[in-house]
């Protein structure tokens, strides 16, 4: 069990993991999610002890990653596609991460199978694409067959192939009963593939809850109604004690409405319909309602100079807009 | 705690999986013995113009080794690149990853690449040493001599120390074309010319490979305050400073 206790990391003045607290549930795929720059991968780097946390500390079963003996074993991670030396083959470059974790040599060439790279197994990384690169990193993160695995922004620059063939894998990483932590700024292929959720920006934890839960919390569900019988229609929603809002094109739309009610309810006011249709928002626009957020949280407490512009800047922009 | 044979055999097999290494092992020896020899051969021939300026007697031995100061440069390449290649393409972040006990991590590269850089400076030295005196032909010198199979040894270690102390500074400066940058100017240009500088030589001698390369001499020069075996120990302590500085970097530093 990977718990992070009030992880923080400064650099100079920026903050870039601030007061970050959450553990990494065993057994299923966790999405780390946030916009770029949120602290994503500097957290990673901490639980690897790659980098030294400013306070708070990472455990690992009860244990600093530095304590573990033969760490590979335990948890495998990917963390650049191309950290490869581009002089040393494939082969060369998975065996001396297998001796030093005294793993039998005989498990280089199973991984290089699995990721599919047996044929390019003597060829020198130098001459290896993204993709390639990337199957090589995954490779050496399966290597000592760990229990947990780590994977930051793994289909980042890949080809539609190569992020369905991502895809798969982290599934059948999770049904084998493993942990799988990955990384990503983007929603969308989080949903596809995340049983949990761990949703981080400007270095602060967001949400941390399962997927299911953060879709029903954070999307905004309604029925859209159309009619050419509006004043009618509002005045039997009135009468129902339903709310309606303007949706786009002279539509009308009931938050949390059940299209079951307001179809009868327009039957028997006699209103004729030409839409009735639930409507979900997505997945991202809910992540970036959030990060949008913690943007203008963010901005509004400190007296920083106006962030790059991040992911969901324009929401935000558009929101405060209306509101000043 | 990682297994320190494991990591040294992981150690051995990144340092064997690259070409670089092959190559700058293989400049070290040729270019110590080729330079070495024709400068042996050059001296036997005009040996009276060659040495009626000395002011101790001729070193048949150090005559030999004229060449070490470009199979110096090679093997700091290698030392260099050995470790500098991992950080140049973020591999240090894996090996950390892989090893996360700083301490064993570098005791077993450098434990490595000294068994490597101990081994092909023996075989340098000793070929070339012999090469030399034949080119010498009548002022040769034999090993059975007072202080030459010393001084044998000596550019051994020197070359090893050299090596070395180029890893180190690699580590510390986490970079290997700021390494390269520094330290190929500093023995091949800045050493050599501040050794020449009245009173800056004072200074200058005390470099690590001005003073390492007094253990190749036979005769000790007048001038000179420090004889072979205090010359390759400030050359060791000059190694020690930079392998501890680089082992602090890598500790407190993030990768």
């Amino acid at each position: 069990m990977i718990e992070l206790h009030h992880l923080t990391k400064r650099y100079g003045d920026k903050l870039a993991v601030d007061d970050l607290s959450f553990r990494i549930p065993e057994g299923v795929v966790t999405g780390f999610l946030g916009p770029n720059g949120a602290g994503k991968s500097t957290t990673m780097r901490m639980i690897l002890d790659l980098d030294h946390p400013t306070s708070g500390e990472v455990t690992i079963g009860g244990k600093h990653y530095a304590e573990i003996q033969d760490p590979l074993r335990r948890i495998g991670a990917l963390l650049e596609a191309k950290a490869v030396h581009p002089g040393r083959t494939a082969y060369d470059h998975l065996l001396w991460l297998a001796q030093s974790n005294r793993v039998p040599r005989a498990r280089v060439d199973e991984v290089l199978d699995l990721v599919g790279l047996t044929a390019v197994a003597k060829k020198r990384a130098r001459g290896f694409s993204l993709g390639m690169g990337q199957r090589l990193g995954i490779a050496s993160a399966l290597l000592a067959d760990p229990q947990t695995l780590m994977f930051d922004e793994p289909v980042n620059g890949l080809d539609p192939e190569g992020i369905l063939w991502i895809r798969n894998l982290m599934k059948r990483l999770a049904s084998e009963g493993r942990t799988v932590f990955v990384s990503s700024h983007l929603m969308s292929e989080m949903a596809l593939t995340a049983d949990h959720l761990v949703v981080i920006g400007r270095g602060r934890l967001l949400a941390d809850l399962p997927m299911a839960e953060f879709i029903k919390r954070n999307s905004r569900s309604a029925v859209r109604l159309r009619t050419p019988h509006q004043e009618q229609l509002l005045n039997a929603l009135h009468g129902a004690g339903l709310t309606a809002e303007a949706g786009p094109d002279g539509a009308w739309e009931v938050v949390d409405g059940d299209p079951v009610v307001l179809g009868e309810l327009a039957a028997a006011h006699g209103v004729t319909l030409h839409e009735l249709s639930p409507q979900q928002a997505s997945l991202e626009e809910a992540f970036m309602q959030m990060t949008a957020e913690s943007v203008e949280y963010r901005t509004g407490s400190t007296d920083e100079p106006a962030p790059a512009p991040a992911w969901g800047a324009g929401w935000d922009n558009r929101r405060t807009g209306k509101e000043n | 705690m990682a297994a320190f044979p494991a990591v040294a055999q992981s150690e051995w097999t990144k340092v064997r999986s690259v070409r670089s290494t092959v190559w700058t092992l293989a400049a070290t020896f040729l270019v110590t013995l080729i330079a070495g020899f024709l400068i042996s051969l050059v001296t036997n021939l005009n040996y009276e113009d060659a040495t009626k300026d000395l002011h101790t007697p001729f070193d048949a031995t150090s005559t030999a080794f004229s060449g070490i100061i470009l199979g110096e440069l090679a093997i700091v390449v290698f030392g260099v690149l050995a470790v500098g290649n991992e950080y140049s393409s973020g591999m240090i972040r894996v090996s950390l990853a892989a090893v996360p006990q700083r301490a064993i991590l570098m005791t077993a590269k450098i434990a490595v690449l000294t068994g490597i850089a101990l081994a092909v400076s023996l075989v340098t030295v000793f070929i070339t040493f012999f090469a030399g005196q034949a080119a010498l032909g009548g002022h040769s010198t034999g090993l059975g001599e007072p202080n030459v199979l010393r001084a044998v040894f000596g550019a051994a270690c020197y070359l090893t120390l050299l090596c070395l102390f180029s890893a180190g500074m690699t580590v510390v400066l986490r970079n290997q074309t700021l390494a390269l940058g520094i330290l190929m100017p500093f023995f091949f240009l800045l050493s050599p010319i501040l050794s020449i500088v009245p009173w800056v030589e004072n200074v200058a001698r005390y470099f690590p490979d001005r003073a390492g390369s007094a253990a190749i001499q036979v005769y000790q020069p007048s001038d000179q305050p420090y004889g072979p075996w205090v010359g390759l120990l400030i050359c060791a302590l000059w190694t020690a400073a930079a392998l501890v500085c680089g082992y602090l970097v890598l500790q407190k530093r993030d990768a």
